[in-house]
């Protein structure tokens, strides 16, 4: 795997391709107590660069969006080390993690999560006004990166009145708007059809990797594999195998292919 | 984030207007049942504000309220008037007399009796006629609500029966100059109408002077009521009022004290505050409930886009906040139209029997229940927002 090379300024954080984005030893984590006690990670050890898109696959319940929470730092980890662009989540005070995720980490959630009584534009806007950003310098910029997404046309639109696709296009706008050096997904695809579920990968793929951002997709949907640059496979709170997308789809497809880069 | 607060929160317009409607209903329902038992309350004294020209009311020890009248016999007044300080003691008469009407029927009448040469203690506003008229013979002056409504008089050509009585439901205009009434079977002409403040029972009033009023009255060894005293410039009317107190054995108050005695005479020994502050716990509580409901409702409906909000970056500083500011906003404008509409009100009822009385207290205490019922309404909203884990926007 890339040599771990993190550069670390306060706050604000700076990555080239082939940097270590994410970088995770050993990360435990269980919920529960006593006999309902269950273990969601069980050492889970993944590094992430930069530039990168990896997604993370496995059955229900397997631990993927556990992993993609503690790496967000919205969930604490119980054991193990966890370091974004060098930083780690349980040295920072609540403040401190709530401000690091405002300007490092963007989200893209399966259900949108957009806020129904917000045009698109404003949608997009809100991570900026949460780092403090006046509300029509947000705004502008918003439209501006909702054009980006090929949703000119929609700038004052409500999440009603959006499709599937151009509400999740609305959501990577907004995962978008204020340059967060990681991207983490949720099943991004899920609630969309094959051909645009393809449109909204290669967005990804393009806006998000073309300035060194990290990718870190939780799906079950196959038919994306092919975007991935690392595919993690995960089982019973564990990565079982790491793979380049090429190959897992050459192999889905029947053919042999290599690359694999076991745990 | 102002913005997306306020855009959340007037966006869903149903919970909107149904949080607003419960604080409108909560601040309309404690302003209007507050001001109308303001309203009653001072009418219990009204009579007393009235009557601005003495310093000190001296009565039976036995007096609880300003309609209570345990009267006194005459030789008191003389016993006040020699007291060290009294610059004026005039008597006063106030009793329930009933008066014949035109049709027959008997109406109640408070009479006020004021003194033949000086009139001190009448009425304070003249609408009609002069207050000097009163010296004319069988005289009274009447208060223009009673005139107008309980005392009014058939309009012409109304039918007799054989007794001479006219038929009840025959339309009626108000009394006035000139007429004349029946005080306990002796005349009595109407020489002006005056403007007084309603009286708690809504009983017509008839100023008359003392030595009438005692003639109208029921026969009575005692019939002074309350003796009115001015102090001499510079004696404090408490002070006035220790000495006729220890000097007499009477009672004596200064207007305020006497005002105060009757209306915590009506607080103590009626149901009337037990009723109002039922309503005006009722409007809080139904208020609350309602605001409180929708509010967290309104809340849960939207914890995702919290918990979004919260994953993206939001400090739970900045979504309290946006909380605080959802319920102040819902807060100042239910306030806003509850108090409006209880003024509205108030303004439709002005010439109805109605006691209101709209004052600067009852709206800032009406605003002070308005603060703790969006308070409350966004507390449960609060902790559920503090509580609320960011992750929940990655569950399906």
């Amino acid at each position: 795997m890339s040599a771990t090379a993190t550069m670390q300024a306060g706050m604000g954080t700076a990555t080239r391709r082939g940097e270590t984005a994410v970088h995770c030893k050993g990360v435990t984590k269980h919920y529960g107590e006593g006999t309902s006690k269950v273990w969601a990670l069980r050492g889970i050890d993944l590094e992430i660069g930069a530039g990168e898109l990896t997604m993370l696959v496995g059955p229900s319940g397997c631990g993927k969006t556990t992993l993609i929470s503690v790496v967000a730092g919205i969930l604490d980890r119980d054991d193990g080390e966890c370091t974004v662009f060098g930083r780690d989540f349980t040295r920072m005070s609540a403040s401190e993690k709530t401000r690091f995720r405002g300007e490092n980490v963007g989200f893209v959630f399966q259900q949108f999560n957009l806020l129904p009584t917000l045009t698109a534009a404003e949608n997009v806007a809100v991570p900026l006004m949460i780092l403090g950003k006046g509300r029509s310098a947000a705004v502008k910029q918003g439209a501006e990166m909702l054009e980006k997404v090929g949703l000119k046309d929609k700038l004052k639109s409500l999440p009603s009145q959006l499709s599937g696709g151009q509400q999740q296009r609305v959501a990577i706008a907004r995962a978008l708007v204020h340059e967060p050096k990681l991207i983490v997904c949720d099943e991004p695809t899920s609630a969309l059809d094959h051909d645009t579920g393809h449109v909204i990968m290669r967005m990804l793929k393009n806006v998000a990797l073309n300035e060194s951002r990290s990718l870190v997709i939780v799906t079950h949907d196959a038919r994306i594999f092919e975007f991935a640059d690392k595919i993690a496979k995960m089982d019973d709170g564990r990565i079982k195998e790491v793979s380049n997308g090429v190959a897992e789809v050459a192999r889905r497809n029947g053919g042999g292919g290599g690359g694999g880069a076991g745990h | 984030m102002v913005f997306v607060a306020l855009k959340m929160l007037v966006g869903d317009r149903a919970k909107f207007l149904g949080i607003v409607f419960g604080i409108t209903f909560a601040a309309m329902l404690i302003t209007q049942q507050a001001s109308i038992f303001i309203g009653l309350m001072t009418r219990t004294f009204g009579f007393i504000t009235d009557t601005t020209q003495p310093d000190v009311w001296v009565m039976d020890p036995k007096v609880q309220f300003v309609d209570d009248i345990k009267p006194m016999q005459d030789t008191q007044l003389l016993r006040v008037r020699g007291i060290e300080g009294v610059a004026w003691a005039m008597p006063l008469y106030k009793g329930l007399i009933q008066a014949r009407m035109d049709n027959g029927t008997f109406q109640n009448c408070n009479v006020i009796g004021i003194d033949d040469a000086t009139l001190i203690g009448g009425p304070p506003e003249m609408v009609e006629g002069r207050l000097e008229d009163l010296r004319r013979s069988d005289s009274v002056i009447v208060d223009e609500v009673g005139a107008r409504t309980r005392l009014a008089k058939p309009a012409p050509g109304a039918p007799r029966d054989a007794e001479g009585n006219i038929p009840p439901d025959w339309p009626r205009v108000p009394l006035t100059i000139g007429d004349t009434l029946e005080l306990n079977d002796r005349r009595a002409v109407v020489v002006g109408i005056c403007k007084v403040s309603r009286t708690f029972q809504s009983q017509p009033v008839l100023y008359t002077t003392y030595g009438r009023a005692t003639q109208y009255a029921p026969r009575q060894r005692k019939l002074l009521s309350f003796i009115l005293v001015k102090a001499e410039d510079g004696l404090k009317p408490e002070e006035l009022t220790r000495r006729i107190r220890e000097q007499t054995g009477l009672a004596a108050y200064t207007g305020w004290e006497f005002s105060e005695k009757t209306y915590m005479y009506f607080v103590r020994f009626t149901g009337i505050p037990i009723n109002f502050g039922i309503a005006v716990a009722l409007g809080f509580l139904v208020g609350t409930a309602i605001a409180g409901q929708t509010f967290y409702n309104f809340t849960l409906d939207n914890l995702r886009q919290f918990g979004a909000l919260k994953a993206m970056g939001a400090s739970n500083r900045t979504l309290l906040g946006m909380i605080l500011l959802q319920a102040a906003v819902v807060g100042v404008i239910g306030y806003g139209l509850g108090v409006g509409l209880a003024s509205q009100f108030a303004q439709l009822s002005a010439r109805s029997e109605l006691a209101f009385r709209l004052i600067w207290q009852t709206l800032a205490a009406t605003g002070g229940a308005i603060v703790v019922i969006s308070m409350l309404a966004a507390s449960l909203s609060l902790l559920k927002v503090i509580r609320l884990e960011p992750a929940i926007v990655f569950k399906g």
